[in-house]
């Protein structure tokens, strides 16, 4: 086995620092090299859904299919560059960039009602009604200024979510 | 259970036990996030939904552990401010805010408490350098030439048999034989005298655990009072891997509770280990639990066992850390008493990582390096306090044996390493959400 980061020469650590706008640092990107390894247990340059499933905490969580969708079978590259919407120097755009993305899994550039109820639903699970679903956002959408018909786009998503101050750090652990 | 939330300070002392526990859980959870400055209303519920993963997670009763939690307990929680604080009205932000979501997700996918009890740490590379190259070849020749050489050549000659008998396999080998050559004689003859029979048999399998021990060098300081024979008790202890058993076995005869295991190590179960009186279970089997509860309180009762050795992490942990002890163990109603194993790593790992090796495969890890050295401490019986449940108990215990063994106390419960989460639990944290959206939504 020995020490992942033998494998990761300094050229590599540069290309997926740059790929992920340089975001995190040498030692983060090697920290997430070493974890990457350790979830992708049968090393296939990958992880799959079920590797990520075997992380308790990441099953537990109710958005976890929508995350799945986007994430399985990601390279490193991509892994790292997914990550760093969670690092501290990230700009609230990028924030909110994922957020849109989260909603928009299938990538049409546009959320839809019918993608807010998706999403309402997945963290409401059966102790919200459909009906309590839609009336609640058609009533925040109504207030906010959109309709039922209308979609948001990404602009739409940074003029509401810039006032809210997001929150959505996480710590990569450095040996 | 249902009187004790009516009385005045047992819910409270219960939730004083919880929220010790609770605190580390949410240490471990958010550990890898930075803390925002304000309490939102959502941050409450996952601290609540928290305590209930960790009653969850005991495999509490669900009925009777919920009618506690639902109790607002959350005085302990909440500051006086935000109990004032009407709930806000419902803007579309909040809707499209998921990133305490998203987050919690993302800090799961870098570093998760639950992986980490799992994982095998590599050595660090030392033989780096111009001479110590040359001494690690040394070792390797040591270790792999002299001491565990081959048994076809004990085969191929007796003359050999003598040079062999300083060497592992030939001392693995030899303590076989003489084992069995005992063993099935006096197995199937002598069928009269039980009491004499059970003793000789006893003895047998401790000499042969002792050959297992002396086979990979084992270095074991025990520490503390010899286990003595007395009904209505039971040993727990920290596991690492099957190696545990053995080295336990080796000073007293304790009657274990396994999952049986294909191959080799199957037919020993069989045939051997029935004679101290084991247990048997099998993960897989949702009825299983009951059986085996009852199997645990018979043999606990009965005065003629052997005493009864109860891993209580369900599964096999890498020696840094310990999951969440089931409690079977501890609600049995009588003397709990705790055993900590430490294994020195500078030796040998010796961690049986079960998805990455056969136990054959381990074993010869274990008989190719220098030395199996361990330490073993007999703790003090524990016995359940007045007010306690067994939960509380586990988890008390559980703490004795981690600090003796220096290791880590994780909030996970071990066999979500083969199982999958119950959807109960995302269900907790869905419920928390829609309540309080509802709440707000009676505001507009």
């Amino acid at each position: 086995m020995g020490n992942a980061s033998s494998m990761l020469t300094q050229y590599d650590i540069e290309e997926v620092q740059e790929h992920c706008n340089y975001l995190f640092s040498q030692q983060e990107i090697v920290a997430l090299y070493n974890r990457f390894c350790q979830l992708d247990r049968t090393a296939k340059g990958f992880i799959s859904s079920d590797e990520f499933l075997s992380i308790p905490e990441f099953s537990l969580n109710p958005l976890s299919q929508r995350l799945l969708k986007m994430v399985d079978g990601l390279n490193f590259k991509d892994f790292v560059a997914f990550l760093s919407a969670f690092s501290p120097q990230a700009t609230p755009q990028q924030k909110v960039e994922l957020i849109f993305k989260v909603y928009d899994v299938d990538g049409k550039g546009r959320v839809t009602f019918k993608d807010l109820l998706e999403v309402l639903r997945d963290l409401t699970g059966s102790f919200m009604s459909e009906e309590q679903r839609e009336k609640v956002l058609g009533q925040v959408l109504e207030e906010a200024g959109y309709s039922r018909e209308s979609s948001l786009y990404l602009e739409d998503f940074m003029k509401v979510l810039s006032k809210a101050g997001l929150k959505m750090e996480v710590e990569v652990p450095v040996d | 259970m249902n009187q004790r939330v009516g009385t005045d300070s047992s819910p409270l002392r219960f939730a004083a036990c919880e929220s010790a526990s609770l605190p580390l859980f949410a240490t471990f959870i958010g550990a890898r996030r930075r803390a925002p400055p304000a309490r939102t209303h959502r941050q409450i519920g996952s601290q609540l939904v928290g305590r209930r993963i960790l009653a969850a997670m005991g495999g509490l009763d669900s009925s009777s552990m919920e009618t506690d939690l639902d109790r607002p307990n959350i005085e302990e929680y909440l500051t006086t401010e935000t109990i004032r604080e009407v709930p806000k009205k419902l803007h579309l932000s909040d809707l499209l805010d998921i990133s305490p979501t998203l987050t919690e997700a993302a800090g799961a996918i870098v570093d998760d408490s639950f992986t980490r009890c799992f994982k095998s740490n590599s050595p660090e590379p030392w033989n780096w350098n111009i001479y110590l190259f040359p001494l690690w070849c040394l070792g390797v020749v040591v270790r792999y030439g002299i001491l565990f050489p081959a048994s076809f050549s004990w085969l191929v000659s007796f003359s050999n048999l003598i040079s062999c008998m300083f060497c592992r396999v030939g001392v693995l080998a030899l303590g076989w034989i003489v084992f069995f050559a005992a063993f099935l004689p006096v197995h199937f003859l002598i069928r009269g005298h039980d009491k004499w029979r059970c003793k000789i048999e006893r003895k047998l399998v401790e000499m042969m655990c002792s050959v297992f021990v002396a086979s990979w060098t084992g270095v074991i300081k025990y520490h503390g009072p010899r286990p003595s024979r007395r009904p209505q008790q039971v040993f727990v202890a920290n596991h690492t891997s099957m190696i545990d058993f053995i080295i336990l076995e080796q000073m007293t005869a304790f009657a274990v509770i396994m999952q049986k295991h294909p191959g080799w190590v199957g037919f020993i179960q069989k045939t051997i280990l029935e004679s101290v009186g084991c247990i048997w279970f099998n993960r897989t089997e949702s009825k299983d639990r009951e059986v085996v509860a009852t199997k645990i309180r018979e043999h606990t009762q009965g005065v003629d066992n052997n005493p009864l050795l109860i891993f209580p992490e369900g599964t096999c942990v890498n020696n840094h850390y310990t999951v969440m002890f089931k409690k079977g163990a501890f609600e049995l109603g009588c003397a709990v008493c705790p055993v900590a194993i430490k294994y020195n790593k500078i030796f040998v790992d010796a961690f049986w990582n079960s998805k990455k090796q056969s136990f054959t495969t381990h074993l010869a890890q274990l008989m190719t390096s220098w030395a199996v050295v361990c330490d073993v401490w007999y703790l003090e019986p524990q016995y359940i306090r007045p007010g306690e449940i067994p939960i509380e108990f586990a988890e008390r215990v559980r703490d004795m044996i981690s600090v003796r063994a220096g290791l880590k106390k994780v909030p996970w419960d071990g066999y979500l390493k083969y199982f999958r989460p119950s959807p109960k639990l995302t269900e907790r944290k869905q419920q928390i959400f829609a309540e309080s959206v509802l709440k707000r939504l009676e505001e507009i």
